[in-house]
């Protein structure tokens, strides 16, 4: 694991070096932008700000990933089960999709107000595709023959999608669900910036009228840093729900 | 006594006919082979008499029961052994249990014993790709076992075996058959292995297939591997292979 992360590792410390030469050589004035010092020096006496303002944005996004998920599954399920569902509103969904964020965040603040609503209804729009679409192609891909075989053990419908639909389409849940997490924390951070009053988009405008691009820089981190973790977390269910896989790795 | 019975069976797909007129019967504890080249509607027939295909005319009958149309009374095992790669063997194995309701913890300790009965001891917890696929197979048995122990049907079940393999499986299998009492309905295209497991062969063939012929095979159970090489083995074989 370790070793296989080293060339990336490096990648990294290359480019903050190179980053922290270029400023201190002074080709680039540091209120253009900052050197990654500044950037750690900023987020460490910003830190309380940062992390008041996080608890927002992260409360936001758990429960519009929660919604988005459960709006996704439950939209997957039915047009699994029903194929006219399927035709008719799978094309729509795909709409959905095309419409960029930042255009609807100002309506649904027009329609929902400043409060959290507005900011949950966009992460619900942008995270239940992913989580659909997985579940959907995972449906897909059931070996029929198995399904053939328990129902002449005398399975029921349920017993199909407990047994095998759903185990079947888990790696194609935990793909969609790595997506939706990290669009959840981006959706609540463009939401936020687009109209509202706390969270790590409204201090981000804040920062940004003020000219402190050191703070930016470490906001920027710091959103980035939230969506690894949130990625992260997604993967470590992926492996505690799924132990079959690991057997594979080892082999 | 009958245990199993297909009373002139017969199924179209599309206005083209598959089966015409079967009509076959499984006795109690009997090992009965249904032989016949591919395409000669081997699969379908036994499609109908699980019960996941109507037939267009005719019925099966279990214990005298009609359950011609009705999943749920008789299980099947195919070539491909369809052990779900999310569950341990165990739990594979345990499936039928569920579905009929029984809770996890009574299923398993309900598979635990014949474990031992059908050679698989000690791969409990071992996930379906971690085993060989012989052992696949006799899981695979295993599992259609626990669904019903009076009635097995199995769609060439070894035939995806490389040969070596086949020879310890079929060793393997006429071992466990001495130990449970299963009434069989087997398919296959491989005539040595219906001579060397079987009671009784129907030979299937045509288009729409039709039982031709059926044979006794009079040499006494258990059989050992060398059998295969015996005279009265190879006497069958050619009964067989002119009859097709």
């Amino acid at each position: 694991m370790l070793k296989r992360s080293i060339p990336s590792i490096t990648a990294v410390a290359l480019l903050l070096l190179l980053w922290q030469t270029v400023c201190a050589v002074g080709v680039i004035p540091s209120y253009m932008l900052p050197s990654p010092l500044e950037v750690l020096r900023a987020f460490i006496s910003e830190f309380p700000q940062l992390f008041e303002n996080s608890l927002i944005t992260l409360e936001e996004a758990f429960v519009g990933l929660f919604l988005g998920v459960s709006v996704g599954f439950a939209a997957a399920v039915l047009m699994d089960t029903f194929s006219v569902l399927y035709k008719a509103f799978y094309p729509l969904l795909v709409i959905t999709q095309t419409v960029p964020s930042v255009a609807i965040a100002p309506l649904l603040v027009l329609w929902f107000g400043y409060e959290m609503t507005p900011k949950i209804v966009l992460i619900v729009i942008s995270t239940f595709f992913p989580v659909t679409v997985g579940l959907l192609d995972g449906f897909r891909s059931v070996d029929k023959d198995a399904v053939n075989l328990l129902r002449s053990m005398g399975a029921d419908r349920l017993q199909i999608f407990r047994y095998i639909k759903f185990p079947s389409a888990l790696p194609q849940l935990f793909s969609g669900l790595r997506i939706a997490a990290a669009y959840s924390v981006v959706g609540a951070v463009i939401s936020e910036w687009l109209g509202g009053f706390g969270g790590l988009g409204v201090y981000m405008t804040r920062v940004k009228k003020a000219f402190a691009f050191d703070k930016m820089f470490a906001v920027i981190f710091l959103i980035s840093g939230i969506s690894l973790a949130l990625m992260a977390l997604v993967g470590l269910m992926e492996k505690k729900c799924m132990p079959y896989r690991n057997f594979d790795k080892n082999k | 006594m009958e245990k199993l019975e297909i009373k002139n069976v017969s199924k179209s797909f599309d206005g083209k006919p598959v089966l015409k007129d079967i009509s076959i019967e499984l006795n109690k504890g009997e090992l009965v082979c249904l032989l016949g080249v591919s395409g000669s509607g081997k699969t379908t027939l036994f499609n109908i008499i699980s019960g996941l295909l109507q037939p267009d005319g005719g019925s099966v009958l279990l214990d005298g029961e009609d359950i011609t149309g009705k999943p749920g009374h008789i299980s099947y095992m195919l070539q491909k052994d369809l052990l779900l790669p999310y569950r341990t063997v165990e739990d594979n194995v345990a499936l039928p249990l569920l579905l009929k309701g029984v809770k996890k913890k009574t299923s398993r300790a309900q598979v635990f014993p014949m474990f031992d009965t059908f050679g698989l001891n000690g791969v409990q917890k071992k996930y379906p790709h971690q085993m060989s696929g012989g052992m696949r197979q006799r899981a695979a048995l295993l599992r259609t076992y626990m669904f019903s122990q009076d009635v097995a049907l199995l769609d060439e079940p070894f035939s995806a075996l490389d040969t070596i393999t086949k020879s310890s499986v079929h060793k393997w299998y006429l071992d466990v058959m001495e130990n449970i009492k299963l009434s069989t309905l087997f398919i296959t295209h491989d005539i040595d292995e219906a001579i060397l497991l079987s009671d009784r062969i129907y030979l299937l063939s045509g288009t729409p297939g039709t039982i031709t012929s059926e044979i006794k095979i009079r040499e006494p159970k258990p059989r050992r591997e060398d059998f295969t090489t015996s005279p009265v083995f190879l006497e069958y074989k050619r009964q067989i292979l002119s009859l097709l």
